[in-house]
């Protein structure tokens, strides 16, 4: 029942391997889910999930897995037990293969597990079973065909399991949830640009050059000479449009975002959401919740922040100039205007950028227009990309102050 | 595999949650680093700590700088003071081994009982520093080339590392470790832990600091909301200084040791109060 669950994990997009499958299979050899199913909900995350924004999915997994088998602990242990004790006794296995599980020698059983998978993989429908049912495989179901644990039933142990589903239940981590990372090394090569360094804090490291002038012109007599070490000082402010009209370029956006939060060369970075224009407030996910107000956000981020925007700037033209207060309701008296929202933000930072996917072509005669009176404006591509990291990075200027 | 013979349930001045336990036992058992998360103050540091005092093991701790190779950990030669001696004519400067100082992974590793090593904060350094780490925690053994003497683990230690979610760090690092993320405590268990570290205090003072504390933390103008580590000294100062009723508003009375910054120590007196500031 457990390896199927890895396969479930697999579709939500925890990547989890023959490693993990290795590690959990000793843990519960080992019996450190207790027999329980809430133990085994505690084990497997622990070692199945690596990320914060993997728990998530981790949760729904489980619940989607182990719904109506709240009684299953003691089974998941024997059903372990029995997968090797049989795996052992099978006929047909090498003795090499035999020997193998002898001795529960976890390398090489992950290689051969890994080996199975990747055989698995390419005849299967995208992993729905695990490792065939049975026949030669050590790997296999017991042969004849059972049908998963439902058998514990409902409460069979005491209560074992609801803990495990009611914590599943709850959802506590889908803030966490992040994006899948993508191969994006041009991305990343291009914002690493955007890094800059200052030495602060305590002057702890051998300044060499530093050192021999000193001791030179202390007719050599030594003269250590040390200094702070460089540090990251680069902090960014990302929004990003989520609109409609964004859609087509969701991949492209989500892209930069995980290139973005991926960078380790950022001092901080603060990623928010918005949609269309921005209204007063900015939100921590695509799905307009959470964030901040415009003012809190400006006063908690500093001139020195890069802010970078990254839409289309495409709307009606009344979405520019509809007022909202800073919770991002519609004002018509005390609100401010769409267009001026932006202003501040783009007065607030020495430097901003504003990323658009659209061509540069279509950049006249409508909002776009409008936008680009406001902030510098590249195109979102890698060129363009460049270019807005190269204007981040110079001096100060501030726009739309007189 | 074998089972290990101690679980660790958290002691009387740590309180755990079931799944942190589940995760240290793991890593116990399996003999992997365990990886923890979480915010300040959700109690990382101290968990080995505690995982030290149950197991009865001595702790080390590494605490990592952004500076921090993972070179420093095993050992530094240390040239400089060499350099100085050798001037100066101090002690025996032929004596390499005088001037070999064993960093805390080196010491793990050479301490003849197995020992707990924290690795405090490990994402404060460079991208590649984990996976420099895992290299020497892999091999258990390095090689201490200016004497050209071998350091090999007699037992592997029980690695505890943690991170403030800074940085991302690296699949190959992730892959090798038990994680566990510590989830912000809410009320309840955070009233538990303010009962290890204030028995007995008055349940009404509890109680209204516990709704100062967590209202603070709601306010969404702070720089730095105030973390468990802040609440268990605000309550010491409060009691100290004979508090006995605290609320929100300008007169909340020694706010300065929940909120260390100054710009958060002003949006707190603006939002709450009437412009004035409150004396920390
Ligand atoms: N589970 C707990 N049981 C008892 N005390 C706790 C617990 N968690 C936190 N504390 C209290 O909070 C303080 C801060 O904990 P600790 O320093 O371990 O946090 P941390 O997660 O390492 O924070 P940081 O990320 O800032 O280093 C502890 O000294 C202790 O007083
Ligand atoms: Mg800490």
């Amino acid at each position: 029942m457990f390896l199927p669950f890895l396969y479930e994990l697999r579709r939500r997009g925890v990547p989890v391997g023959a490693q993990e499958a290795v590690a959990l299979a000793g843990a519960l050899k080992a019996g450190l889910h207790d027999s329980s199913l809430d133990g085994f909900y505690h084990v497997a995350r622990a070692l199945l999930v690596h990320a914060e924004t993997h728990l998530d999915a981790f949760d729904q997994a489980f619940l989607a897995h182990f719904k109506g088998m709240e009684g299953a602990g003691q089974q998941l242990k024997d059903e372990l037990l029995e997968w090797l004790k049989e795996a052992r006794e099978r006929r047909e296995l090498t003795p090499e293969e035999r020997a193998l599980l002898e001795h529960f020698d976890v390398e090489e059983l992950e290689k051969l597990f890994q080996q199975r998978l990747e055989e698995q993989t390419e005849r299967h429908d995208g992993g729905k079973k695990w490792i065939g049912t049975g026949g030669a495989s050590p790997f296999g179901h017991s042969g004849n065909p059972r049908e998963g644990f439902r058998v514990g039933g409902e409460g069979a142990e005491g209560g074992g399991g609801r803990m495990a589903m009611k914590i599943a239940g709850a959802r506590r981590y889908q803030g966490y949830r992040g994006d899948v990372v993508l191969d994006t090394r041009q991305m990343a090569v291009a914002l690493r640009k955007l890094r800059a360094f200052a030495r602060e804090g305590v002057a702890d490291e051998l300044d060499v050059e530093g050192s021999i002038a000193a001791t030179a012109k202390n007719a050599g007599e030594l003269e250590v000479v040390t200094r702070p070490p460089r540090r990251p000082n680069t902090r960014v402010v990302l929004l990003m449009d989520v609109g409609g009209s964004m859609d087509p370029y969701a991949h492209l956006v989500s892209r930069l975002f995980s290139v973005a939060k991926q960078a380790t060369h950022f001092k901080e970075l603060r990623t928010y959401y918005f949609h269309n224009c921005v209204y007063g407030r900015v939100f921590d996910s695509p799905y307009l919740v959470g964030g901040i107000s415009v003012p809190d956000l400006l006063a908690q981020v500093g001139r020195h922040h890069k802010l970078v925007v990254v839409g289309d700037a495409l709307m009606a033209p009344y979405e520019l100039t509809m007022r909202t207060n800073s919770e991002g309701r519609y004002d018509p008296t005390e609100g401010k205007e769409g267009l001026v929202w932006l202003m501040e933000l783009a007065r607030h930072f020495e430097r901003s950028a504003w990323l658009n996917p659209e061509p540069p072509q279509t950049w006249r005669g409508n909002t776009i227009q409008a936008v680009k009176n406001v902030f510098d404006m590249f195109p979102l591509t890698l060129e363009g990309l460049g270019e807005a990291v190269a204007h981040l990075t110079k001096g100060r200027m501030v726009r739309g102050r007189r | 595999m074998t089972s290990s013979p101690s679980r660790f349930r958290g002691t009387d001045s740590y309180l755990s949650s079931e799944g942190l336990q589940a995760a240290v036992n793991c890593a116990l058992t399996l003999q992997r680093p365990l990886l923890v998360r979480g915010e300040p103050g959700t109690g990382k540091t101290l968990l080995a700590e505690a995982v030290a005092e149950s197991l009865g093991q001595r702790l080390l701790t590494w605490h990592v700088k952004s500076t921090t190779r993972a070179q420093d950990g095993l050992y530094v030669y240390d040239t400089v003071q060499r350099l100085y001696d050798s001037r100066f004519g101090e002690g025996d400067v032929r004596d390499i081994r005088r001037y070999i100082r064993m960093g805390p992974l080196g010491e793990s590793f050479a301490s003849k009982e197995r020992v707990v090593l924290l690795i405090d904060e490990v994402d404060k350094a460079d991208v590649e520093f984990p996976n420099d780490l895992l290299h020497e925690l892999d091999r258990m053994r390095f090689r201490i080339s200016e004497t050209n003497e071998d350091v090999v683990a007699a037992h592997r230690p029980v690695v505890i590392i943690t991170s403030n979610n800074e940085k991302e760090l690296p699949d190959a690092f992730l892959r090798r470790c038990v994680f566990h993320f510590i989830d912000f405590p809410d009320q309840e268990l955070m009233r538990r832990i303010v009962g290890v570290h204030h028995p007995g205090l008055d349940e009404s003072l509890t109680e209204q600091a516990l709704k100062v504390f967590y209202e603070l933390r709601n306010f969404t103008r702070l720089r730095k909301r105030p973390s468990t580590s802040e609440l268990v000294d605000w309550i010491a100062v409060l009691k100290a200084n004979g508090v006995t009723n605290v609320k929100l508003d300008d007169n909340l009375p020694f706010l300065g040791a929940l909120l260390k910054r100054e710009q958060d120590l002003m949006a707190v007196a603006e939002a709450f109060g009437r412009g004035r500031r409150t004396k920390a």
